[in-house]
């Protein structure tokens, strides 16, 4: 900006050319202010248009879709709670286990591992976030599956057999293999945020802990978690809203039932994992309208939970920073 | 846990202390735990690419690179997807890449720090939509009235990675230090010379490897394609006007087939995805590596 009202004794035939010079900073920064816009509007448009493909199906089958358990294109009575329950239960199978382990991992390589070691295994864990979701799938579907049900399932049933979430009889597609497999895609994002957190966690705080005696896990439990808590709550949603989200590899694993199981061993069906499995009869939006209307609901869902996830983020930052 | 993170109670430690023993036990326990957690992540890798090698790497051949798909049972290749692969990720990163590297350029060159902090939400929550609904919003927007194109595959995979190219090279603009632009700008270059010539430049390493990690990323989506470039015929084909076949949702139709040869298909072409994606993070890895040293060496 300054450059440009500088001026040295100034010939008329460089006037021209300092008006381009201007011409091509306001132009450069027009196409930028409009890319910036077009972000946004972008997102706003997917939310608009995705409602809008919905709104013959949000109109015809009111809210009560959302709670109806029914999946039936003969008598034309549709609802959405058989996929809501897959997804949520899918998605907090995977949040359960992941989170500890994430949260392990990320100590592990920050405070634990010799730096050798460290490097090594991050690559690793980053890696197995690079693995697209329909091999994992693939992996998960004829390998994995076949191994849940001959072994992790009949030895759930043996311990925890009375519980009716592990009755009946094992079988290689359906709810726990979907949220094992939704594990497996999560750890390495939450654990990849979480690691970011305790790097940043001032080294004056845990050392002074140390020095007064407590022991490294002391130090870490009673300084850096409460310290990172917001963050870890943070990445912890952030891993639910993908978990949420994932169509193909559950859908390739959860067995695509329509029905609510009341065995984690039986299969059942997602949000997402509904939408993709109907892209073949998605010809004319009549008949897509209720799936339409899944897509609508997955897509809050997500939102609501990367938002807030957001939210947390912005406001630990600005306190954090505040410090 | 006291209110305030940090503060500890010396009272706390001395009574603590007693139970020196139990205290050792606690925090061998965790460092034994944590330990076996990262090793089971990477035991997970390690199952998972043993699998795809043992599964897959038989099945290859110079005509599985070269065939179209069969269509029975016979043997064939995946040249058909490959193609179509390459050709939707092409045009992606062509309509991605200029629109993301521009918005960060908004972001940290333009913007005040408040608009900056709201874009960067906007992205974040952009990059959290699912991948089916984008595959959804597409079809509603271009697929119904027109049919299934390669460009419009393209078009939602470019959706995908414009949140993801955008924060990273946002992320490196910002570490460009702030002496070249003054040192650019009292030279009395504009503003956009500046930014065109002196900063991307010194950042191009960040912003290469925000572009290999996204297209790594969108290469192995389906469900963004499944709506939009799906319904296509097993032949090699250059007409983007089309739906063309892909190496994932070929991989995602084998693998729900009760067929073994089309089961080994999907195999073999995981192995060639994913060997494509490992080859573009460890390409990642290098550019970040060349843009450290040279920002450090700055």
């Amino acid at each position: 900006m300054t450059s440009t009202t500088f001026e040295p004794a100034a010939a008329p035939d460089t006037d021209l050319r300092r008006r381009s010079i201007r011409l091509g900073d306001i132009l450069f920064k027009g196409i930028a202010v409009i890319s910036a816009l077009a972000a946004t509007v972008l997102l706003g448009l997917i939310a608009w248009k995705v409602f809008d493909l919905a709104w013959p199906a949000i109109q015809h089958f009111g809210l009560s879709f959302i709670w109806t358990e029914a999946w039936d294109p003969v008598t034309q009575n549709f609802g959405a709670l058989i996929f809501i329950y897959g997804t949520v239960v899918t998605s907090l199978i995977a949040l359960a286990i992941a989170t500890p382990l994430s949260i392990a991992i990320a100590l592990f390589l920050t405070e634990i591992a010799p730096r050798r070691l460290a490097a090594p295994i991050a690559t690793m864990v980053e890696l197995l976030a690079a693995i697209p979701s329909v091999v994992l799938g693939l992996w998960g579907i004829l390998v994995f599956g076949p191994w849940v049900r001959d072994h992790l399932e009949p030895w759930l049933q043996d311990v925890l057999g009375f519980l009716p979430i592990f009755s009946g009889s094992p079988s290689q597609a359906g709810i726990l293999p979907a949220g094992l497999v939704l594990t497996i895609m999560i750890i390495p994002i939450t654990s990849a945020i979480c690691r970011e957190l305790f790097i940043r966690v001032p080294k004056d705080l845990t050392n002074g802990a140390l020095a007064l005696g407590s022991t490294r896990w002391e130090s870490i439990r009673g300084v850096m978690l409460a310290y990172a808590a917001p963050g870890i709550i943070a990445a912890v949603l952030l891993g639910l809203g993908r978990a949420f989200g994932e169509a193909i590899a559950v859908n390739q694993t959860i067995g695509n039932h329509n029905a609510i199981p009341t065995s984690w061993f039986e299969p059942g069906d997602s949000l997402g994992s509904k939408i993709a499995s109907e892209y073949v009869g998605a010809s004319s939006l009549e008949q897509a309208s209720s799936i339409l209307y899944l897509a609508a609901i997955l897509m809050v869902i997500s939102l609501v939970t990367n938002v807030v996830a957001q939210f947390i983020v912005v406001r630990f930052e600005r306190a954090r920073s505040g410090v | 846990m006291s209110s305030v993170p940090g503060a500890v109670e010396p009272y706390d430690i001395t009574v603590r202390s007693n139970g020196l023993r139990r205290r050792r036990i606690v925090e061998r326990v965790f460092g034994v735990a944590s330990l076996l957690a990262a090793l089971l992540a990477c035991a997970i890798l390690a199952v998972v690419l043993g699998t795809l090698v043992y599964k897959g790497f038989s099945q290859l051949s110079l005509d599985f690179f070269t065939k179209p798909r069969p269509l029975f049972g016979e043997k064939g290749g995946v040249a058909d997807a490959l193609v179509g692969s390459v050709i939707i990720v092409g045009i992606a990163m062509l309509m991605a890449i200029p629109v993301a590297v521009l918005v960060a350029i908004y972001m940290s060159e333009y913007a005040g720090p408040k608009v900056s902090r709201s874009l960067r939400v906007v992205l974040d929550v952009l990059n959290g939509v699912p991948a089916i609904v984008v595959g959804v919003f597409v079809f509603g927007l271009l697929v119904v009235g027109n049919g299934q194109s390669a460009i419009f595959g393209a078009f939602a995979l470019a959706i995908l990675m414009l949140p993801m190219v955008a924060r990273a090279t946002q992320e490196i603009l910002q570490v460009v230090p702030q002496s070249l632009r003054h040192a650019s700008l009292a030279l009395g270059v504009t503003k956009w010379r500046t930014t065109w010539n002196i900063i991307l430049p010194s950042a191009i390493g960040g912003i290469l490897t925000g572009v290999v990690i996204s297209v790594a990323r969108v290469a192995g989506e389906t469900a963004p394609l499944l709506f939009t470039s799906s319904i296509a015929a097993n032949a090699v084909s250059f007409d983007i006007h089309q739906a063309l076949p892909t190496l994932p949702v070929t991989i995602y139709i084998d693998s729900e087939s009760p067929d073994p040869g089309e089961q080994a298909a999907a195999w073999a072409a995981a192995l060639v995805l994913i060997a494509f994606v490992l080859v573009m993070n460890i390409l990642a890895k290098v550019f970040a590596g060349r843009k450290r040293r040279q920002l450090e060496g700055s």
